[in-house]
């Protein structure tokens, strides 16, 4: 509709003049130098991602598994219901917390306290859509796996999981595109850095970062024309992904036929 | 009701072997919650014959085979009691591992159930593969060997790559048989294993299982009486979780003994 | 389970008996190591909420002490070592303000677009039309706030604010020099991000609703729109509050767009008093004054004293949000992204 078209509108109009291959691979420095680029935000940005499944993406699969294999108890409903509440704690919450814990531990901002806060917003994603994509294998593949003889722990992982795996890739992916755009935690988290990445202790940077940076620099008309080409940049990275994941969905045939 | 020995006790034995049992239940009992499927069930399967359960919908045909293979106590609360002895050890024992007891007595399901990210070949190789059994030869001539037991060798042999969900209903059966026959059980559980198939899938199977009883013990559960006077060598009667009958299949069917295995083999009831 | 074996005919041990009766204890393990990891890491998130409420807590207890219930009612908000002085009540207004508007102007427009989707556009636009939702809802607050103070906050100024200006100025709530950056442009921002949540929850719920409602309602002789309001929204009504709840409680947590373009007032200059006044939020507050906050500060333990508060806030409607969403669709949480 209307904002969504606007937005596409301007950013891609007013972005897509700055976008060049020096502006994505050179580092940002001083941002009123004309020749800054987002080639460190790029990387932070994906340094982040990285990491952050790392963390995330191990917790939320077993967690996922346990509520779908193991979940049919008080127990489980409780958890369920927490990741629920876990899943719509506002971010900038999540940034006081990975703060507290991570960035007074170390003594300064860093790029892993970055990534436990991206964490956190990630596994409920990560947990709930694993849960439901199990869910829906059918029991009579998990029957036929026991009736083979095979123990509880290969059959969850090694048949009823990859028959799910669409599903979790989904959940993965999509998680990915929103803590791209996540700004708030990193605000407290990792500074933000005109530099290229130092080690995981050292403040980093990042898209939606950098493009606050430009807005709080906005007078200096370089950085507002970064700040458009960054949000161009990182628009194509969050709405890529969905889309893939769109498509994705959509070709899912022999798993689809089995099911008939 | 008890009949715990088959009614061919006088029947004459082949020459040279003697009748044996693989596989035998003394008073299975089985749950689902509070509500009592299986009473006191004792039966004597014979080796190397077919034997066949047939009975009306919810006797507990498909339950009692399930505990044959201790599959029945995976449902959440599900228990049953008794003893299934196999080879005259109880499966049920403590300390006996069911994934060892489902490793000797395979199971083929209703409706056929490859695994749909797999290839045809990894479907058959899966119990192999994932019980640890990496040899690229051993693995190779085990699918060849449970394909052709199971009658589909020659109509995939150049297709062992195709995903198993892109087989016809009747082959993907097939492949499930083959499957459970690559980890090589001793006996093999059929519960409905053609109704979920056309008429000449259901033959090619019927094939099949007398093919198979050379080398292993059968025990199919049917609702469709003529595929049972068919295909088995002795069959159970069961009704609401209780043995009615048990003997030769053809002695129970042209001369039953009880008036309600009579009425549903007419067509009574059921 | 086991039998006693007197009674059995003594047979050579055959090797499936052997097998069977060879404790494997080592398998059994792995199993159960399975089981057991998978549930530490489930319970994980138990952990985690519960570290988050505790470093809020503890964090808050100095400003607390300071201040103790004046850091709710005051509106000052100096972080001058020395003379410090520190009031919520701004920002607690500022973010109930803008949430409401948000509330106020999203929820007739999404309700309005849930009930298009589900009861009267074809197949082919619905779909279409949903997964623009899903994109617009896939859009990351920070290129809201971008856009919103480049490109929005402008036709708000021009097509909003000046008109009603000249018209209304002399109302309290309108008072003041308008030039797009104020309590109004975070309010409109807000119900555009709120939008897809909201509608699309209640989209899935009102197409939850069994036909049955509807035919019945069809059968009394009601119209096309009686029927909707009849027969569907008064079945789908806890779930649609639901929804709006949860649109509520993401326009209470939001923070990016909000700090973009809602000016940043401080203190007692940021009561919200008039729409088109600089206001802040409790979110935009702590987004903008964290990371210069001197660690250990009492400045720092206000930021979380606000903190904790939001997340009191929160939390509150969230969980009021998923409990009435669940019942009406009887899936979890029901949350659509």
């Amino acid at each position: 509709m209307l904002p969504l078209a606007s937005i596409l509108f301007e950013v891609v109009g007013k972005g897509l003049p700055a976008i060049s291959l020096s502006f994505l691979t050179r580092p940002t420095g001083n941002v009123t130098d004309p020749s800054s680029g987002i080639g460190n935000a790029i990387e932070g940005t994906l340094i982040l991602i990285g990491v952050t499944c790392l963390i995330a993406v191990p917790i939320g699969l077993f967690a996922g598994i346990y509520l779908a294999e193991f979940g049919d108890n008080k127990f489980g409903r409780t958890i369920r219901f927490l990741n629920d509440v876990l899943a719509e704690f506002p971010s900038i919450v999540i940034g006081i917390l990975a703060f507290s814990v991570v960035v007074i531990a170390i003594g300064h901002f860093s790029a892993i306290a970055g990534a436990v806060a991206l964490s956190i917003i990630m596994l409920p994603i990560v947990t709930r859509t694993t849960e439901e994509s199990i869910k829906l294998v059918p029991s009579s593949i998990r029957d036929a796996s026991m009736a083979l003889g095979i123990r509880r722990w290969r059959t969850s992982l090694s048949v009823v999981l990859v028959t799910a795996k669409d599903g979790v890739i989904t959940g993965i992916m999509l998680s990915i595109a929103r803590i791209s755009g996540e700004t708030a935690p990193l605000l407290l988290t990792v500074l933000g850095s005109g530099f290229f990445f130092s080690g995981l202790d050292q403040p980093i940077d990042a898209l939606p970062l950098r493009i606050f940076t430009d807005y709080k620099n906005s007078n200096y008309p370089s950085a507002l024309a970064q700040g458009w080409g960054a949000a161009l940049v990182l628009i194509m990275l969050v709405l890529g992904l969905n889309l893939g994941v769109r498509l994705l969905t959509k070709g899912r045939s022999s798993f689809a036929r089995a099911r008939a | 009701m008890e009949d715990l020995k088959p009614a061919n006790s006088e029947a004459p034995s082949i020459i040279g072997t003697m009748e044996k049992f693989k596989i035998q239940t003394e008073k299975l009992n089985a749950w689902f919650g509070n509500n009592h499927v299986l009473k006191d069930l004792s039966i004597n399967i014979k080796e190397d014959e077919v034997t066949a359960i047939i009975g009306p919908s919810g006797c507990g045909k498909s339950t009692f085979i399930r505990c044959l293979n201790r599959m029945h106590e995976l449902v959440p609360g599900a228990r049953s009691s008794g003893a299934v002895l196999l080879d005259n050890a109880n499966v049920y024992a403590r300390g006996i591992d069911p994934v060892t007891v489902r490793r000797k007595v395979g199971m083929v399901f209703q409706k056929p159930n490859p695994f749909p990210t797999m290839s045809v070949y990894d479907n058959v190789a899966a119990g192999l593969k994932l019980n640890g059994i990496r040899d690229h030869q051993k693995l190779d001539r085990a699918v060849k060997r449970s394909l052709e037991l199971a009658f589909l060798w020659e109509e995939v042999k150049t297709e062992l790559d195709k995903s198993g969900a892109s087989l016809s209903g009747g082959q993907q059966q097939r492949l499930c048989i083959a499957r459970a026959l690559a980890v090589e059980p001793e006996v093999i559980l059929m519960d409905e294993p053609c109704s979920a198939l056309d008429p000449v899938a259901t033959a090619k199977i019927e094939e099949l299982i007398s093919s198979l009883k050379a080398q292993y013990t059968v025990v199919i559960v049917t609702h469709n009486m003529q595929q049972a006077a068919r295909v088995s060598d002795n069959t159970a009667f069961l009704y609401l979780g209780q043995l009615i009958e048990y003997g030769e299949t053809t002695q129970l069917f042209e001369n039953p003994t009880e008036e309600l295995t009579e009425r549903y083999l007419t067509g009574k009831f059921g | 389970m086991s039998l006693s074996e007197e009674a059995r005919p003594q047979q050579a041990k055959t090797p499936i008996r052997k097998r069977l009766e060879a404790l494997p204890a080592l398998r059994f393990s792995i199993d159960d190591l399975f089981e057991t990891s998978t549930t530490i890491l489930a319970a994980s998130i138990i952990l985690i909420i519960t570290v988050t409420s505790v470093l809020l807590i503890r964090g808050s207890i100095p400003v607390l002490e300071g201040f103790k219930t004046g850091l709710f009612t005051g509106t000052n908000w100096i972080s001058v070592a020395g003379s410090e002085s520190y009031g919520v009540l701004p920002y607690v207004l500022g973010t109930l303000v803008t949430s409401a508007i948000a509330v106020a102007v999203g929820v007739p427009l999404s309700l309005g677009i849930a009930i298009f989707l589900a009861e009267m556009a074809p197949w082919s636009v619905r779909n279409a039309l949903s997964r623009v939702i899903e994109l617009l809802a896939a859009v990351p607050s920070i290129i809201y706030g971008f856009w919103g103070l480049f490109v929005f906050r402008f036709w708000i100024r021009d097509y909003l604010e000046a008109p009603i200006t000249s018209y209304a100025g002399a109302f309290p709530v309108f008072q003041g020099t308008p030039f797009g950056l104020d309590i109004l442009t975070a309010g409109l921002i807000l119900a555009i991000m709120i939008i897809p949540t909201v509608s699309s929850i209640s989209k899935d719920v009102m197409m939850a609703v069994p036909s049955s409602q509807r035919e019945a309602a069809y059968s009394i002789g009601a119209t096309r729109w009686e029927v909707v309001r009849t027969g569907v929204l008064g079945y789908a009504r806890s779930g649609i509050f639901g929804a709006i709840i949860l649109g509520l409680g993401r326009a209470v947590g939001e923070t990016m767009a909000v700090t973009m373009v809602i000016g940043n007032a401080s203190g007692s200059a940021a009561l919200p008093t008039s729409l088109f006044k600089q206001g802040a939020t409790m979110a935009s507050v702590i987004a903008n004054e964290f990371s210069e906050a001197e660690s250990g500060s009492l400045h720092l333990s206000a930021l979380i004293g606000i903190g904790l508060t939001l997340f009191l806030f929160a939390l509150v409607i969230n969980v009021f949000a998923q409990v009435m969403v669940w019942r009406v669709l009887k899936v979890r949480g029901g949350s659509v992204e």
